[in-house]
């Protein structure tokens, strides 16, 4: 399967430049950007690491880029995610969030139900992949630009 | 005032509103009163200062006749005053009425209660022909009485984790007569192909055909399916309207209980129980949408009723956080410029009046969160340009049709309308005309997905270009 969490998941995999792009939109818009990484892709798991500190007062969106590559490089068997962060009165929230780097295989999700009184169920979401400890979770390979396996 | 003029003021029988204090050209209104424009069309003969006098007399302290019980009172305190009348532009015998209302006439944190008096008899008041409240300037200080959204748009994104796009969403088809177990699969494949929600329509209840409870077990048991299948966070708003508080509390608990992040409220339930339902969404941590079933009644006429704009705000005081405003493009009634006042009012924090979209006044909210508009009725992927240029990115675009009708199923609708979604937004965010290309992106993108290519190709030609019966009335200032 194919997780699709993020503002583009339902597109082909963002080349370099593409991500590119949408950074230097970001940019534009005086959002922070941020690299994140995981290998839990639960949906409610929001809190993916942090690859460093969000980049408060980037201007060149090559700096951020240099960030995505090497969080890429560094966490093969995980999900790499882009975010933009709008700091203004009001919002003070995500602005855009997108997966730029995904594990080779994604076995997805077991849906657990737990039959109880007049007919209701109790459901429960597992990733496969969090049986295993974390770092573990995935094998090394993943999924960068176009789709290409990187080792 | 001189003392034969107060002699004649308390006498008793009938004499003018505008007499009576009600007319005060002067007046200069309070960063605290509540400001309103009516569109007032006289019956012949009466003055335009005379009906507006009435009207601010009627929806205030007046009642038809002199009351000597008015001198109890601190009158000049409670009486509403109308500041203002201005013809309006190529209508004939149409007047804009502003009146002033000081904030001590209602109650702290009470629709029904400024409804009544603003929309109450004064409706009926036979010395009009007909009469419109356009635009309201709720103040600040009373802003600060309202719940609001119980979650608004910011933090509904933060929950949904769903970021940088419209929302998308379908209706389930047709409205009325699927079972529970048929109405699942809907959802299931809708929410599987790319929905973030599915709906119930406004009046699906608990029928003969598929009563509530099942309906609400088998669509979750589509959510939990969809979720798996796709790691998203998927929702159905569970339509909870019902006859009594006692049985929307009963069906909203259920759906809580069985962990659905939104329910629904058609506007027929009236405010008192919109009121009730936002402190219960907030409360128990769902999200609330409402459905405006109804509105048109008093809506969509120019002359008579109460302009959207107004409903909408009303709606965001008491709390809801979405509401359907209209698409601009699709089937129902929708004139561009009025529907971005809408959006506006929704959305913004704060609001400059701006006459071309039929914003009269300015208007504060200061911290209350947005309400989500909905876009719902007749629209389709192969408009998604000229939905984001409309409405922009904090929307909920609801494709019933135009998912559930798709040639190679529901999800694959679904599909369509996602990709379309998604390569819009990538189209924006990399500097391209997406109103003037928009066209050219979804070919583009079809090339590689198929449900959309099938969607262009099926819906592509689809307009419904009908002139609009609500638009704003104003003078076109030359622009350099």
């Amino acid at each position: 399967m194919r997780i699709t969490q993020g503002t583009f998941s339902y597109l082909p995999d963002f080349t370099d430049g593409e991500i590119a792009a949408q950074i230097g939109y970001a940019l534009d818009r005086g959002w922070a950007v941020a690299v994140e990484f995981t290998d839990d892709p639960h949906p409610r798991n929001v809190l993916w690491e942090m690859w460093g500190l969000p980049m408060f007062g980037l201007a060149d969106p090559a700096g951020a880029m240099d960030e995505v590559l090497a969080c890429r490089a560094a966490c093969p068997g995980h999900y790499v995610r882009v975010t933009a962060y709008d700091a203004s009165l009001g919002r003070q929230t995500t602005a855009l969030s997108f997966i730029v780097g995904r594990p080779a295989t994604e076995p997805g999700f077991r849906l657990d139900r737990q039959e109880t009184t007049d007919r209701r169920v109790r459901y429960s979401l597992h990733p496969y992949a969090a049986g295993q400890p974390r770092g573990q979770r995935y094998a090394a390979g993943s999924v960068g630009q176009n789709g290409a396996r990187d080792s | 005032m001189a003392q034969d003029q107060q002699a004649e003021r308390w006498s008793a029988g009938v004499i003018p509103y505008a007499q009576m204090g009600y007319y005060a050209p002067g007046y200069v209104p309070a960063d605290t009163d509540l400001l309103a424009a009516f569109r007032i069309t006289p019956q012949t003969g009466v003055p335009p200062e005379e009906a507006g006098a009435a009207v601010a007399g009627e929806s205030s302290t007046a009642t038809w006749t002199v009351v000597w019980t008015d001198r109890l009172t601190a009158y000049d305190h409670y009486q509403a005053k109308c500041y203002r009348v201005d013809p309006v532009p190529g209508r004939d015998g149409e007047y804009i009425a502003h009146i002033a209302y000081d904030i001590d006439l209602f109650e702290e944190g009470s629709i029904p209660n400024l409804t009544s008096s603003i929309i109450g008899n004064v409706f009926g008041f036979k010395a009009l022909k007909a009469l419109r409240l356009e635009d309201m300037r709720i103040p600040l200080h009373y802003v600060k009485t309202f719940q609001g959204p119980p979650h608004g748009i910011v933090m509904e994104r933060e929950y949904l984790n769903k970021y940088g796009r419209p929302l998308l969403g379908a209706t389930t088809k047709p409205k009325l007569g699927l079972s529970a177990r048929n109405y699942g699969r809907v959802v299931y494949e809708a929410l599987r192909g790319g929905l973030d929600f599915t709906k119930d329509d406004e009046n699906i209840n608990s029928q003969p055909f598929m009563r509530w409870r099942d309906r609400f077990l088998f669509t979750m048991e589509a959510v939990n399916r969809a979720q798996e299948r796709t790691g998203e966070i998927k929702g159905h708003y569970l339509n909870v309207t019902a006859a009594t508080m006692e049985d929307m509390y009963e069906r909203a608990d259920f759906a809580k209980e069985l962990g659905s992040v939104i329910i629904m409220v058609d506007l027929t339930v009236g405010y008192t129980a919109l009121h009730s339902m936002a402190r219960w969404a907030r409360r128990n941590g769902v999200l609330l949408h409402l459905h405006r079933a109804g509105h048109s009644t008093y809506t969509r006429q120019k002359s008579h009723g109460v302009s959207f704009r107004v409903i909408a705000k009303w709606c965001r005081l008491i709390g809801v956080d979405h509401i359907h405003a209209g698409t601009v493009v699709g089937k129902l009634e929708g004139d561009p410029a009025n529907v971005r006042g809408y959006y506006d009012t929704l959305r913004e924090a704060r609001i400059p009046a701006s006459p071309g979209n039929g914003i009269y006044f300015d208007q504060d909210w200061g911290s209350m969160p947005g309400t989500m508009p909905v876009a719902s009725g007749g629209i389709h992927a192969g408009q998604m340009h000229q939905l984001l240029h409309y409405l922009g990115e904090d929307v909920v675009l609801q494709f019933g049709g135009g998912t559930i009708g798709h040639p190679l199923g529901i999800a694959a609708g679904a599909t369509a309308n996602r990709v379309a979604t998604e390569a819009m937004i990538k189209a924006r965010n990399e500097g391209r005309d997406f109103a003037a290309e928009g066209e050219d992106i979804l070919r583009d993108a079809a090339k590689r997905c198929q449900p959309l290519q099938v969607a262009l190709d099926t819906w592509g030609e689809v307009t419904f270009n009908y002139e609009s019966t609500d638009t704003p009335d104003v003078v076109a200032t030359p622009t350099a």
